[in-house]
């Protein structure tokens, strides 16, 4: 009787109408024949109450979850208590990291068609879900990205060059050469490698966090991943791991609408990927990923959650692939070059910005145009130092394969060096650093 | 029951015998100190667990069910949910935790219930926790432990009797050992958890009953055998015998019966698999010129066509007598059928048909 009570005050039912409404339901029950302390299912697997008549939930029957925009298409708050009330200098910096990344964008994308570099992925439409994540991290919070999340580390300030470097491998990259372009990665930075495995850095980014929370050190993880990649195994047992164990991670969808050619209804039949966070129990928030603001906030609102709580916190970004998934795909062979131009012109997180701070008068017509040059000449000067950068020293290539260099592999490294000294105009060694 | 009954006695039959030849044979000082496989991997983990706080223990059953072989009896009752977790049945997930939590800075030992059910989860033990390091040009170590039991056990068919040895031996990247005796178990998981590369360590399910001798110099906490580094069990002088894990208890069988026949065996327990201690066995054959590897799993890329391999490209190539012999599992699934098992795995007369066909005598 007293736990009724408790329940009935919480939900804040008056005191006098708790104890009168209990009587009530204690009569009733007691015409049924039987007490609710043994009517109540006692499973060790679920709490919950019995139903007399079949309780089928069948989720076309329900509503999708809510999508959290707090700017709309023209710049303007819908609830001004949303807006974060950032200073000119991050309203600035953040629309510049967006633009920046864009053109860097374009830059090496074009460098891939012309057979600079092997490959390329570029991250149109979704620069919002980027910097408005990064911006309400802490800088020290480890990410695990899948592959789309450049923005984070341009945030967080790695250097232009660095991007442009690993896209060419050469002797600056701080990967040594050994991965396909997009593959950053940079222990300053609290940013994983990126590894080609899709979803792998799910249970890793538990597992991570798992290690934050017996650390202590008040940081989270963050584990970006898309909608297509949400349905490998790997990301059942990173959600469901993370929540048991209460891991202080944060799981970022990027729900762009594509999975190379895969449109999200052939991926997933349910709500998206934040309906399934209820069913392992964590919560979730959905948002408008082309709103910066929108995703700061909740970005910021799951951090405080999974700090202060040590739990995950699934954020599903609803946001739109403007491009091509990478340099290999032609998207026009799944979807209309219309559908595409009327998502750009529509709903482009950069222009929504754009919206924003002309109405705030920090923007206008003439900024734009300095900083397209700008950002333009940066961009094209990095990539023509990056370029004309050697590759690493050849025998470079046997190294880390174990944190000391066994006998058998220095063996190996050897032999190569020998042979390559020893027939050196085979070879075109102008292009690398000397062999040591 | 009937079935079960005999199973289990005659493994405890097996071990008994393999009891008789570890105290003979071993080349470890004399000590009057037994200790049970299972009972030597549990003194080490709960001694790297004492040491160094970042070290952790998870899989299934690891925690209050003491481990699905009782491996880790006790562990948890003694350390708690923090260094022992029990997980969800899920090994591509737990691998991956244990990755992540690697990447992150703690030591994890990973325990798979066998290698068969790390087929769920290889693509973290290969593509992530093996090439990490590598690709990300250093900045990334996955300092991790997976181990857990390997190969045939008794009466468990195909799906549970595989042999994994080849399939991690392959990958730059990893090491891999394969221990034999309980100081092998105590030295070697003892140097895989203070390792920083990634370590697969591949135990045996029939062994974990078996009492070997142990060294004082083996029961301290420090006791560590590096990788790379194969042990002669025996010496000997007419023929090489090199086997890693259950199979050395073979040829150790193998080569105390050919005593009676004149025959003195040298018995190489290779311990680590990647690195392969080459120089040991190169060594051996230039003394003995005559060389049968002895494994459990199958031939085809087996750790014995390794071994071949290795000595044609050596030096000991020129003092062979005979072509290097191999004695490996039947080329079949594992059947259940006790019979068929049997026949389907290297018994003690098949290393001794292989010893005489290469000493050419019968």
């Amino acid at each position: 009787m007293y736990r009724t009570v408790s329940r009935l005050l919480r939900i804040g039912v008056p005191r006098a109408s708790c104890n009168s409404l209990v009587r009530t339901f204690t009569v009733s029950q007691a015409r049924c024949a039987s007490t609710s302390e043994v009517d109540k299912p006692n499973f060790p697997g679920s709490k919950s109450k019995f139903v007399s008549q079949p309780f089928l939930l069948d989720p076309d029957d329900m509503e999708g979850i809510p999508v959290y925009r707090a700017m709309n298409r023209d710049g303007v708050f819908v609830d001004e208590s949303q807006d974060p009330k950032f200073d000119d200098n991050t309203i600035l910096k953040m629309y510049k990291d967006m633009t920046l990344l864009n053109t860097m964008d374009r830059v090496l994308y074009d460098s891939q068609r012309q057979g600079r570099i092997s490959f390329y992925m570029t991250n149109y439409g979704e620069e919002g879900t980027h910097i408005g994540s990064a911006a309400a991290l802490d800088p020290k919070d480890l990410v695990f990205g899948q592959y789309r999340e450049v923005g984070v580390l341009m945030w967080r300030g790695f250097p232009l060059i660095q991007f442009i470097h690993q896209c060419y491998g050469n002797c600056k990259d701080l990967g040594k050469g050994r991965q396909m372009p997009v593959h950053y990665g940079t222990k300053d930075f609290h940013f994983v490698t990126i590894s080609s495995s899709l979803a792998t850095q799910m249970p890793q980014a538990s597992g991570a966090a798992y290690a934050y929370k017996r650390k202590k050190n008040g940081l989270c993880v963050i584990c970006y991943f898309g909608e297509g990649a949400a349905s490998e195994g790997d990301a059942h047992a990173a959600f469901n791991f993370a929540a048991v164990l209460d891991c202080p991670v944060i799981f970022f969808c990027r729900n762009n609408g594509y999975a190379i050619s895969t449109p999200t209804k052939e991926q997933y039949r349910g709500d998206g990927i934040a309906a399934r966070a209820a069913g392992y129990g964590i919560p979730c928030i959905r948002v408008d990923g082309n709103d910066v603001f929108a995703v700061y906030n909740a970005t910021k609102r799951a951090r405080e959650l999974c700090i202060s709580q040590s739990r995950p916190v699934v954020i599903e970004a609803m946001t739109y692939r403007i491009g091509h998934h990478s340099t290999s795909d032609d998207s026009s062979a799944y979807r209309s070059v219309d559908e595409v131009n009327y998502r750009d012109r529509s709903d482009n997180p950069i222009t929504r910005f754009r919206n924003y701070m002309t109405n705030r008068g920090v923007w206008d017509e003439d900024k734009e145009k300095q900083w397209k040059l700008e950002s333009r000449k940066m961009v094209m000067k990095a990539f023509a130092e990056a370029e004309n950068e050697k590759k690493g020293q050849p025998e470079s290539f046997f190294e880390d394969v174990y944190k000391k260099m066994p006998p058998h592999i220095e063996k190996q490294m050897n032999e190569m060096k020998q042979h390559v000294k020893q027939y050196k105009e085979h070879y075109p060694l102008e292009h690398f650093q000397p062999m040591s | 029951m009937a079935t079960l009954c005999k199973t289990i006695s005659s493994a405890t039959r097996q071990a008994s015998k393999l009891n008789q030849f570890s105290r003979l044979l071993s080349t470890t000082q004399r000590c009057n100190v037994q200790m049970a496989v299972r009972d030597a991997l549990n003194s080490a983990i709960d001694e790297e667990i004492e040491r160094d706080e970042k070290v952790f223990l998870l899989g299934e059953e690891v925690a209050q069910y003491d481990g699905a072989y009782k491996v880790t009896k006790g562990l948890w009752k003694k350390w708690g949910d923090k260094r022992v977790l029990d997980t969800p049945i899920t090994e591509m997930g737990f691998a991956g935790i244990a990755v992540g939590a690697a990447m992150a800075g703690l030591r994890p030992i990973c325990e798979f219930m066998t290698f068969n059910f790390s087929m769920q989860a290889i693509d973290q033990v290969i593509n992530s926790a093996a090439k990490t390091y590598y690709m990300s040009a250093g900045q990334v170590p996955v300092p991790i432990v997976f181990r857990g039991p390997n190969g045939a056990a008794a009466g468990v068919a195909a799906q549970h009797s595989q042999c994994f040895a080849s399939w991690y031996s392959q990958c730059p990247g990893l090491i891999v050992a394969s221990p034999f005796s309980s100081e092998d178990c105590r030295g070697l998981l003892k140097s895989a958890v203070r390792n920083e590369n990634p370590v697969v360590l591949l135990e045996n399910e029939l062994m974990y009953g078996t009492a070997f001798d142990v060294s004082e110099e083996a029961l301290s906490k420090d006791f560590l055998i590096p990788f790379g580094k194969a042990k002669i069990e025996r010496t000997g002088s007419h023929i090489t015998l090199v086997a890693h894990s259950k199979a050395v208890g073979l040829c150790l069988e193998a080569a105390n019966e050919l005593i009676g026949q004149g025959v003195e065996c040298e018995v190489i327990n290779l311990r680590s698999l990647r690195p392969l201690d080459d120089q040991t066995i190169i060594e051996s054959v230039m003394k003995t010129n005559h060389l049968v590897a002895v494994e459990g799993g199958w031939h085809h890329c087996g750790i014995g066509a390794e071994v071949v391999a290795l000595i044609m490209e050596s030096q000991a190539f020129n003092y062979l007598d005979a072509p290097v012999l191999r004695v490996t599992g039947a080329d079949v699934p594992m059947p259940y059928a006790k019979t068929l098992e049997d026949l389907a795995l290297p018994q003690v007369k098949n290393v001794l048909t292989a010893v005489k066909k290469s000493l050419n005598i019968s």
